[in-house]
């Protein structure tokens, strides 16, 4: 069946794909949020243990959801891997900045003779919870804000700024959307820890912190919505390929994919549910309605630029060097082949959900981090 | 702008992100089995002693997995950052192979990473050391993705030049999974590693029983470690015999360097050993070595399977020898260069709706197009790799490789005399080889990435076509940026690792 589908179809699927795995990498950007948490809801080194045993257990399905993501891209739509790494070079470059000392922060943080000291390993970690997410959301934000790059007819990239990416720091809409994906972070991050920690003054401040970053997110949430209801977009006549401003294009997109109307709704639904029942109803498991809720506004905000004829990845400098899923992806036989290995992907999912249940069937309390396995404990 | 400049940085950036991932990743393969089976034998017995033995072991690898982790990330980005129209032109293919090893390697790993570390009081003993195994499988599957891939580099195989999207396309997937390059080069890179493992587990072992402590954990560690070691060193052996022969076939250029050989050969012999001659230059005449030894012929069988074989030398391949029917660099640049100028017409015409002119050009660009890379360079001697350096880093692991099987062997007989720990002399020894065994595994990557200068796709892509268009000092910053950060990080593990080894494995 998958070796009869058309190239369109292909494309259509792995852009759903990279949405997915985009998507669950922002639901366990929990992680990150929890790192930032070190500083403001922490208050001594025993919650501190706490949060990053928590959290550290989780980092590396955080860490290798976004390498998968970014595989992903390289595998199907190897021209946009091309243009925006070579190109946004010092965005990305700073991200993966922010991914190095995460990965060793946690393991190294709290062991003698490790150079830096402890704090140096927390500041690894806020960087990454804060400076990293924010620079991601800027880097998304220019799916739809554009970036200023040239390709010539050999496709190779000519970027048009002297900071390669870090401009798209400075857009309005780009920033709301990090900051958005920051505070996102830090209340997935409360939520989480509420419901994975077994010690009481931690949770009261967590369930405290969910609601306070979740309030302080939604000036951004409300100012990415409004940018994307009222921005002109870029829209790609699927006859010729041809590029072209559309005003409104973000809207008509919505009202053309009435489903993508439903998951954004279904999302902000369900991360306000999981919020407010950890605040209000005393409930400890919000971290997964809010789970969910991010997942499918990840969705909807993939499918919104990507879908509908609309270029992902805008030029700016110009308009013909725009990407769109179908000019930026491999060939016919290339993503046939990869959507026979994706038939994995929901065994991947299973496996991990099931060592998940077994590893966290017991919340993590203070008796576990002085016991006979400390010497293990982060 | 001339990006020629960036080329260099770019190649230095990428080589110093290569070699520190490197320095831990070994590790990571070998030591990851080792542990699982000292857990095993814990399992198996319920002895206490296994168990320590276990998570001192566990504990290091913990330590080295975090930083392998953390230099590993960035070198799947940088063939965007660094490479962008590499990753144009051979995204189609070389993108499968990454995103495969996400799926079904990555994700292993950093699933059990977790229940192996913190699982030992919530899951039962036997998923815990299914767990551990995961993470040894999980580690060694996204070494066989990634060798894939580099396999592909080093012997571009399954795919076709698509001249309308000016790029290559796969055409079957399998002739790259099962790529004999890809296959020998994962047999290769991981037996090599579980020796740099079992070297390292011996080796802190033999300071143990130097210091006289932990002699029993030291012995029973030593003894799995030696065993496994010995192992993977006669995979080395019949594996590094079928590469040679392999490079010869496919990378003819690469062997000639590795052999510091200039002029080709019947009856070639194999240097042992020799000091190159600094002086000589590609097409110079005068002698290739100052100083060297021989064994006749040997070249000519190890490469040609036939004793009175002929080997092409570097300058055989650069300028052609058309009485062994070599067709040297010198002639494929002038197909490649027509080749380039018939694309470019091709892609001209097809864009002024000339079909009769693009037909011509292309089907001009058919006759050349296996030498396209080739139209890139400007001399022979540049399709020529640095001799030196090549020379040097083979010659360095063989020597180094030849010489751990039989610090296993001597250290599985003491260990089988009971008398090992009074081997003062052996234990320094197999301390010192640690560090041998790290030597050792650089000079092999040094080998296989400088060997194939200047390309990046064999015959396909040179390094300067493939190279970001950006400007040099980008990327020279981000070099001292990440030279800077990865030297830190080291430090910081062998710190932390030191004082870990300090503690042991009876705390």
């Amino acid at each position: 069946m998958i070796g009869n589908l058309d190239l369109i179809t292909l494309q259509n699927i792995w852009w759903l794909i990279a949405s997915v795995v985009g998507s669950l990498f922002l639901f366990l950007t929990f992680v990150q949020g929890g790192q930032t948490l070190l500083f403001t809801t922490a208050k001594d080194d025993l919650e501190k243990s706490l949060i990053l045993n928590s959290i550290g257990r989780k980092w590396e399905l955080t860490f290798t959801t976004l390498v998968l993501f970014g595989g992903a891209l390289f595998a199907a739509f190897p021209l946009f891997y091309a243009t925006s790494f070579g190109g946004a070079y010092w965005v990305w470059m700073l991200i993966l900045f922010t991914f190095v000392v995460q990965a060793v922060s946690f393991e190294y943080r709290s062991k003698p003779d490790n150079l830096l000291g402890a704090k140096t390993y927390e500041v690894f970690l806020l960087l990454n919870g804060s400076l990293g997410l924010l620079l991601i959301g800027a880097a998304v934000g220019t799916f739809f804000t554009g970036s200023r790059f040239v390709l010539n007819t050999y496709n190779s990239v000519a970027w048009q700024t002297p900071v390669h990416g870090l401009e798209a720091a400075l857009n309005p809409f780009n920033v709301s959307l990090g900051l958005f994906l920051v505070f996102l972070a830090r209340t997935l991050g409360a939520l989480y820890l509420l419901n994975n920690i077994d010690y009481a003054p931690l949770a009261g401040r967590c369930r405290r912190a969910a609601w306070f970053n979740f309030l302080c997110s939604l000036p951004f949430l409300l100012g990415v919505l409004g940018g994307l209801l009222f921005m002109d977009g870029f829209a790609a006549d699927p006859a010729t390929g041809k590029i072209a401003m559309e005003s409104g294009k973000y809207l008509h997109n919505l009202l053309a994919m009435p489903v993508v109307v439903l998951l954004l709704l279904a999302g902000l639904v369900g991360v306000i549910y999981g919020v407010v029942s950890a605040r209000f109803l005393n409930k400890e498991c919000g971290i997964w309605a809010a789970g969910l809720g991010t997942v499918l506004v990840g969705l909807a905000i993939f499918s919104l630029a990507g879908y509908n004829g609309t270029a992902f990845y805008p030029s700016l400098s110009d308009l013909q060097s725009s990407l769109t899923i179908r000019n930026a992806s491999s060939s016919h036989y290339t993503l046939t082949a990869m959507t026979y290995v994706a038939l994995a992907v929901p065994f991947v999912i299973a496996y991990i959900w099931y060592v998940w249940r077994q590893m966290d069937s017991r919340k993590l309390s203070p008796g576990e981090l002085d016991g006979e396995y400390a010497k293990e404990m982060y | 702008m001339d990006f020629l400049s960036t080329v260099p940085w770019a190649r230095a950036q990428f080589a110093l992100t290569a070699m520190y991932h490197w320095i831990f990743v070994p590790l990571t393969l070998g030591l990851s089995f080792l542990v699982a089976f000292f857990e095993s034998i814990y399992v198996k017995t319920g002895n206490e002693e296994w168990k320590k033995i276990t998570r001192f072991w566990m504990t290091l690898f913990g330590i080295n997995f975090a930083i392998g982790v953390a230099t590993g990330i960035i070198m799947e980005f940088e063939f965007g950052t660094n490479w962008s129209n590499y990753s144009w032109m051979v995204g189609d293919i070389f993108g499968a192979p990454l995103a495969v090893e996400g799926i079904f390697a990555f994700f292993i790993e950093a699933t059990f990473f977790a229940v192996m570390f913190f699982g030992w009081t919530r899951v039962s003993k036997g998923f815990h050391l299914f767990s551990t195994w995961m993470v040894a499988v999980g580690s060694n599957l996204s070494a066989l993705w990634i060798l894939i891939a580099n396999g592909w580099m080093q012997f571009p195989t399954g795919m076709a030049f698509n001249p309308d999207k000016a790029r290559f396309e796969m055409q079957n997937i399998w002739d790259i999974f099962l790529s004999p390059v890809a296959l020998s080069k994962f047999v290769h890179a991981t037996s090599s590693s579980f020796i740099v493992s079992a070297l390292f587990v011996v080796g802190i072992s033999a300071l143990f029983l130097l210091q006289g402590r932990h002699l029993k954990a030291a012995k029973r560690s030593m003894a799995v470690a030696a065993v496994f070691g010995l192992v993977a060193s006669l995979f080395v052996i019949i594996n590094g015999d079928e590469s040679a022969y392999s490079v010869a076939q496919r990378q003819p250029m690469k062997l000639a360097a590795m052999e510091g050989l200039f002029d080709g050969a019947t009856r070639a012999p194999l240097t042992a050993i020799g000091i190159i001659n600094p002086l000589k230059n590609v097409g110079d005449a005068g002698p290739d070595f100052l100083a060297s030894v021989k064994v006749p012929g040997l070249l000519s069988l190890l490469a040609t399977r036939q004793i009175d074989g002929f080997v092409p030398g570097i300058n055989d391949l650069a300028y052609g020898n058309p009485e062994h029917k070599v067709v040297g660099a010198k002639q494929r640049i002038a197909n490649g260069t027509l080749a380039v100028k018939d694309l470019a017409r091709y892609k001209e015409t097809k864009a002024k709706g000339d079909t009769q002119g693009a037909t011509q050009a292309l089907a001009s660009f058919k006759t050349h197009q296996n030498d396209l890379g080739y139209g890139y360079l400007e001399t022979p001697e540049a399709a020529v790799p640095p001799v030196a350096a090549t020379f040097y880093s083979f010659h360095l692991m063989v020597i180094l490789g030849t010489l751990f099987p039989l610090l296993f062997l001597v250290v599985l007989v003491r260990l089988y005399k009971g008398d090992i720990e009074k081997c003062t002399l052996l234990n320094k020894a197999a301390f010192v080889a640690l560090f041998f065994g790290y030597i050792a595994s650089q000079a092999g990557w040094v080998l296989a990435e400088v060997g194939r200068q200047p390309w990046a796709i064999q015959d396909l892509l040179p390094v300067g076509v493939a190279v970001t268009p950006i400007a040099s000092g980008n990327v020279q910053l981000t070099f001292f940026i990440f030279l800077v950060l990865f030297s830190v990080l080291l430090a910081a593990e062998i710190g932390i690792m030191t004082r870990q080894i300090k503690i042991g494995p009876e705390a």
